[in-house]
């Protein structure tokens, strides 16, 4: 063979190519031969999960903090005494969860206690914000978090209107009941943002959220997107508002009021 | 030929060698590293996947396993014998590997690697205070 430049620059330029296919070839065959991924049979399905709640059957404090307690413990969120709590659905007046607190409300309203939570929001300031994609819109509608990406800069926080989310300044296991955590959820570490996932996990083993399992009623999940359903029922039928409309974040909570 | 600062240099380079080779002299005349033995489930015997994939590639399939159940929201792993697993750590590995002190961690120690995994998700020992 004539040895000539053009000859070799051609055989090391097709033994590099094929190094490139071979490594790429590898690098695609992680997730073992011939496995494959799918969707559990009983997962709950929609193109837009919504929440509706009845604030009429749900008013005061004492009923909420049950509805709190059933998610925190399914979720292993800590009580921390003082300003550093975290919370994932909690309990707080009219005039400190939605707009405009009318001088003369009427007294029933202006005594309710309302369950407050992520909203879940369909241009969610906090997704637009976050640096690394830690949160993150799912198609379904629901807000979710990686806690394996957050990094703790609290943009969320400050993005969120709502109040909804909740930073890690210390060790949350210093504050769980570490006898009975659930131990099919994971716990959070010291310096991440966490929030409500709408129970996620539940919905994709067929389930209902903890808080609306827990309601009696009073709390009802469901598709928005779908018209024969139990939220879109409500929402005909009742009067209902959502927290500060006028940001445009499009929140996925309704109350009845 | 002559070396200039002769002395200097060779007693530098014995030195030299003299720290270079002490792990191998400190290390002579013992075992060599043996794998270690660990803790197997009693009541299964087949993991997800193959023996060889599961040790050489289980952190990029708990990677993979984090990002489709998260991310994709798609939570169910069938593997190449068409057996039907649930894409969790907790839930799945941990179930049948009741012991992380026994399993995990003889590698990870060994190997001098220290994972996250445990800082948030719960071990099946449980938790202390």
């Amino acid at each position: 063979m004539n040895h000539t430049r053009r000859n070799f620059l051609k055989f090391a330029g097709l033994t590099a190519a094929g190094l490139c296919v071979a490594s790429a070839g590898g690098a695609l065959a992680v997730s073992g031969a011939g496995s494959t991924i799918k969707d559990g049979e009983k997962a709950l399905k929609a193109k837009r999960w919504g929440m509706v709640i009845d604030s009429k059957k749900l008013g005061t404090k004492e009923a909420i903090d049950v509805l709190a307690k059933a998610c925190h413990s399914v979720h292993n969120v800590p009580n921390i005494p003082g300003k550093q709590n975290v919370k994932w659905i909690w309990a707080d007046s009219y005039e400190h969860g939605f707009d405009q607190p009318n001088n003369y409300m009427e007294e029933s309203v202006e005594k309710r206690q309302f369950a407050l939570l992520c909203n879940h929001c369909t241009n969610a300031p906090c997704v637009r914000v976050c640096p690394t994609q830690a949160t993150y819109k799912r198609p379904d509608g629901i807000v979710a978090m990686d806690y394996h990406r957050c990094i703790g800069c609290r943009y969320c926080m400050a993005g969120c209107p709502f109040g909804a989310r909740s930073f890690n300044f210390m060790e949350p296991r210093l504050h769980l009941d570490l006898a009975t955590l659930n131990k099919e959820f994971p716990t959070r570490m010291r310096g991440v943002v966490e929030k409500c996932n709408f129970c996620v996990e539940r919905l994709a083993m067929g389930k209902q959220p903890a808080c609306a399992e827990a309601s009696n009623g009073a709390v009802v999940f469901g598709d928005l997107s779908d018209p024969a359903s139990e939220v879109r029922k409500l929402l005909r039928e009742h009067y209902t508002i959502r927290r500060r409309p006028a940001l445009g974040t499009e929140p996925g909570v309704y109350y009845i009021i | 030929m002559k070396l200039y600062n002769g002395g200097k240099i060779i007693t530098g380079l014995v030195i030299f060698l003299g720290i270079f080779l002490a792990p191998l002299a400190y290390n002579v005349g013992k075992a060599a590293y043996t794998q270690p033995k660990l803790k197997m489930p009693e009541n299964e015997k087949e993991c997800i996947e193959s023996k060889d994939f599961m040790r050489t590639k289980h952190m990029q399939l708990l990677n993979d396993w984090r990002d489709f159940a998260l991310r994709d929201g798609t939570r169910f792993y069938v593997n190449s014998k068409g057996k039907q697993f649930e894409m969790s750590l907790q839930k799945t590995c941990m179930k049948c590997h009741t012991n992380k002190a026994e399993f995990c961690d003889k590698c990870h120690l060994d190997a001098s690697v220290t994972p996250y995994c445990w800082d948030c998700h719960i071990q099946p020992e449980g938790l202390k205070k």
